[in-house]
């Protein structure tokens, strides 16, 4: 994390700066922090579930505690770790590679960060405040509205004020890509990348609004005494899964689609080949986009929809198996031929094909609505969804920040340390999963504190928790590399890997206006164009001028802090009507930011086209 | 992203609210933050329609609404939104103190309207005994209803503000994107109205 900044200044301002940031690159590395913290909370209690089933009968761990860590352990891997890391890339990489300055939005950008941060914080406060929500990530009603304590309400104020903050994100991210690419830059010039987090933030937008307000009707439900959920009030629990999988379904695809973006140029830069059938990946991405709202009912086959219902969401879910499969198809064709470099970025990239392809197949097999009744809430849908969540998001993950660091920290990660990552967690991960689609078959169910013994489901288990160590020592390792890299000293050059896009062909790390003057696009890979012609850079597409920056500013962390503290009060309120007072002074707080946001007139400042010439020598 | 801040010229660019690269942003993140508010209602409108009939022992839909009310504000909302669009004519001919003059209508309708819904649910809670925590279809209800009503209440803030805000020094391309959107969110408040005239009270009492 050590920038230029960190010589100069001391801790204090150092800390200060990445508060009230508002460069992306900046709310990049916090992110990437933030989630990376949760991903290993998140893992934790992985491991802790893993040890409870490690034997039959276990008591490792007690059967109210067991639920708080199952569901701490989905909602926290999902909400506060895969997607905020994605985040974290998109932040990162999208703007360079459109050739923009800056993203359009920088304060809401800062914002969106805090916002989720201070929502993944209250919603793990809860472990130390009289227990975690425990009725599963999905929160079905009428477990999660009758489920004791303020387990669930941290679950939904947690949730909702980081889904603001997500929100707020989707929408920054397709102004960018909209208004702000480089000349040249068309819609069919975009990295598939840029694509795809294109195509996944119009799914945030669609999606989270109904997340928002399934989370407050089970609000109102579970403390102001609505009956929306509550049969003996007229009210209907489908409601809840209907809305929440309404979000849930395209949620996968929010977080699958930015890693297909990243196979994408990893296997092009790697194969040193351009993408192949670049037009049909873009289309593939969009119709997966449009397939992934039309299916969310394929969660719901066992609750009594009828077989026309079911028919109809079976047959869409089947269709994603199309795209899906021309995607693999166009990776394997980018290798065929191409000059490979099998480095770590490479490695989890080829992992991912046949994982995610199996993920894929058994994907299928659970749209078939009438088999998804024998398959249902049993361990093979616990497989089959880690293929494609730990195969495709988590090998995605792991690709990216391999191939992208560089470019983040001026570092490259030690290709050792990343190799034994991948062997560890690749192996690990099929021990833990696959064995777990025969458990689910030979009748295993889901969520169960403890399985019996001597019913053949022993040896599998045994097998299955050996894995998550194996994953857990690779993550290890890679936490050391992070570690190692970022103590040393050598730094890299703009471009390390011989890049294609735009963001190599700019120093590593970006200076804080990422581009001195635009670039001028010509082509699909546009600095491997320029390369092809000779050159080494690009051609900038202006003169050199002043550029305009934004201000940094605190207020996207004071606000959070006030949301923060209200959750507080909309959670205890229901014991003690004086715990309003903090209900009142989290929205003063969060709306007196707002307010003086408003009337604060934030002009940003400019950077002299004198010192750019300074600073080109 | 430069905005010169002196930009009060004799005659604004045709449209001054894409004007600029930020004007621009900010036109279109705000359509697809409309977007965003689209599947939030829809997902209300969805709840309600699935629960309008859990009434329980309380007073169904038809007994509950009378349609003179609703309908006096209809037309407040909707006048409403016809004086926006007065404003941002005005606006695009840098007509500032007009622009003002149709804004502040605009918020006296706005504010009638929520004076007449208050009523509306003060009648039904103490008149009717009909409340949030009624029966499933009251939640609905009051959830529905209330969150437009939220949403008027807030525009009617935001606006005002903005009145406030730049009384003093008049249009130019830095605020003119804001008055502009400002001015969406009013007709999309007004789009919803029309379907909750629609889906809750007509349907409603038509049966
Ligand atoms: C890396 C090692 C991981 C291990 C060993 C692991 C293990 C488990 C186990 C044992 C369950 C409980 C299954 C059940 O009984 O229903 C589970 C559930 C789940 N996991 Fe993981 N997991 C890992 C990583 C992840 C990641 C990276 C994600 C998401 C990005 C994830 C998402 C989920 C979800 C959504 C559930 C469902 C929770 C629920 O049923 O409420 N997991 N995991
Ligand atoms: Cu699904």
């Amino acid at each position: 994390m050590s920038t230029a900044v960190t010589h100069k200044k001391g801790f204090g301002a150092f800390l200060w700066d990445y508060i009230t940031t508002v460069d992306h690159k900046k709310i990049a590395h916090l992110y990437l922090i933030a989630g990376g913290l949760f991903f290993l909370i998140g893992g934790l209690e992985a491991m802790l579930i893993r040890i409870q089933l490690i034997k039959p009968a276990n008591d490792f761990v007690s059967a109210g505690f067991y639920n708080e860590i199952l569901t701490m352990h989905g909602t926290t891997m999902i909400f506060l770790a895969a997607m905020p890391i994605i985040f974290g890339l998109m932040n990162a990489v999208v703007p360079l590679q459109i050739g923009a300055r800056d993203v359009a939005f920088p304060f809401l950008n800062s914002l969106g960060f805090w916002l989720f941060l201070f929502g993944g914080l209250l919603l793990n406060a809860s472990w130390f405040l009289g227990g975690a929500p425990d009725a599963g990530w999905t929160a079905y009603a009428p477990l999660s509205t009758t489920s004791p304590g303020h387990g669930v309400d941290f679950y939904i104020l947690g949730l909702q004020i980081s889904g603001a903050g997500t929100l707020m994100g989707g929408i920054n991210f397709l102004v960018t890509i909209i208004n702000m690419r480089a000349p040249g830059m068309t819609y069919m010039r975009m990295p598939l990348f840029t694509w795809t987090i294109f195509v996944t933030s119009v799914l945030i937008l669609f999606a989270f609004p109904a997340l928002t307000v399934g989370l407050f009707l089970l609000m109102f439900d579970r403390m102001f005494g609505s009956g929306f959920f509550d049969p003996t009030m007229g009210g209907n629990s489908v409601i809840w899964e209907h809305l929440f999988w309404i979000f849930g379904h395209p949620e996968v695809y929010i977080l699958i689609l930015p890693v297909f973006g990243v196979f994408s140029e990893v296997m092009s830069t790697f194969a040193k080949k351009r993408l192949f059938g670049y037009t049909a990946m873009v289309f593939a991405t969009v119709l997966i986009g449009f397939l992934g709202f039309m299916v969310w009912a394929h969660h719901m086959f066992t609750v009594g929809l009828g077989p026309a219902a079911n028919s109809i969401f079976a047959v869409a879910t089947m269709a994603i198996a199309v795209p899906t499969g021309i995607k693999i198809f166009n990776w394997l064709l980018t290798l065929w031929g191409g000059n490979i470099t099998v480095n770590s970025a490479m490695l989890w990239s080829l992992g991912f094909l046949p994982t995610f392809t199996i993920g894929g197949t058994t994907g299928v097999m659970l749209a078939a609505a009438a088999a998804d009744y024998q398959y249902h809430d049993s361990y093979f849908v616990v497989a089959h969804f880690h293929y494609v969540i730990v195969g495709g998001v988590v090998f995605g993950i792991f690709a990216a920040l391999h191939y992208w660091w560089p470019k983040m920290f001026g570092k490259i990660l030690n290709e050792k340390l990343g190799k034994l990552t991948f062997w560890l967690f690749f192996i690990g991960f099929h021990l833990t999963f696959f064995i777990q689609h025969f458990l689910g078959l030979m009748g295993m169910p889901r969520r169960y504190w403890v399985f019996l013994p001597d019913q053949g489901l022993d040896t599998g288990n045994l097998i299955s928790t050996i894995g998550a160590f194996f994953m857990a020592a690779g993550t290890i390792v890679f936490l050391i590399n992070v570690i190692s890299t970022s103590v040393k000293k050598q730094e890299v050059a703009g471009d390390p890997w011989d890049g294609r896009t735009l963001e190599w062909s700019i120093p590593s790390p970006p200076e804080h206006y990422n581009f001195k003057q635009l670039p001028l696009v010509r082509g699909l890979d546009p600095l491997w164009v320029e390369k092809t012609e000779g050159r080494k850079e690009m051609t900038p597409a202006e003169p050199l001028g002043d550029i305009h920056m934004p201000n940094n500013s605190i207020l996207p962390f004071v606000m959070s802090l006030g949301f923060f503290i209200a959750g507080f009060g909309f959670i205890y309120q229901v014991d003690d009507l004086s715990w309003l007072t903090a209900v009142f002074v989290g929205m003063g707080i969060a709306l007196g930011a707002m307010f003086v946001r408003s009337v604060k007139d934030d002009l940003g400042y400019h950077i002299h086209k004198e010192d750019l010439e300074k600073g080109a020598k | 992203m430069s905005h010169d801040h002196s930009l009060n010229p004799e005659v604004m660019p045709e449209n001054p609210e894409k004007a600029t690269l930020e004007g621009k942003n900010k036109f279109l993140g705000f359509w697809f933050f409309l977007g965003g508010e689209t599947v939030l209602f829809a997902s209300l409108f969805g709840t309600y329609l699935a629960l309008k009939g859990s009434n329980g022992s309380g007073p169904t839909a038809e007994e509950l609404f009378g349609l003179e009310l609703v309908f006096i504000m209809t037309m407040l909302l909707l006048t409403s939104s016809l004086t926006s669009v007065y404003a941002m004519y005005h606006m695009k001919n840098n007509d500032f103190g007009k622009m003002q003059l149709w804004l502040g209508i605009t918020v006296l309708l706005g504010l009638g309207f929520l004076g007449c819904e208050l009523y509306e649910f003060y009648h039904y809670i103490h008149g009717e005994d009909f409340t949030f925590r009624s029966s499933a279809f009251g939640s609905a209800f009051y959830t529905l209803v209330g969150f437009h009503g939220g949403h008027v209440a807030f525009g009617l803030l935001w606006i005002t503000t903005l009145m406030v805000r730049n009384a003093k020094r008049g249009l130019n391309l830095y605020n003119a994107p804001k008055f502009y959107i400002a001015s969406l969110y009013w007709h999309f408040i007004d789009v919803v109205w029309v379907f909750i005239f629609t889906v809750v009270y007509l349907i409603g009492k038509v049966g």
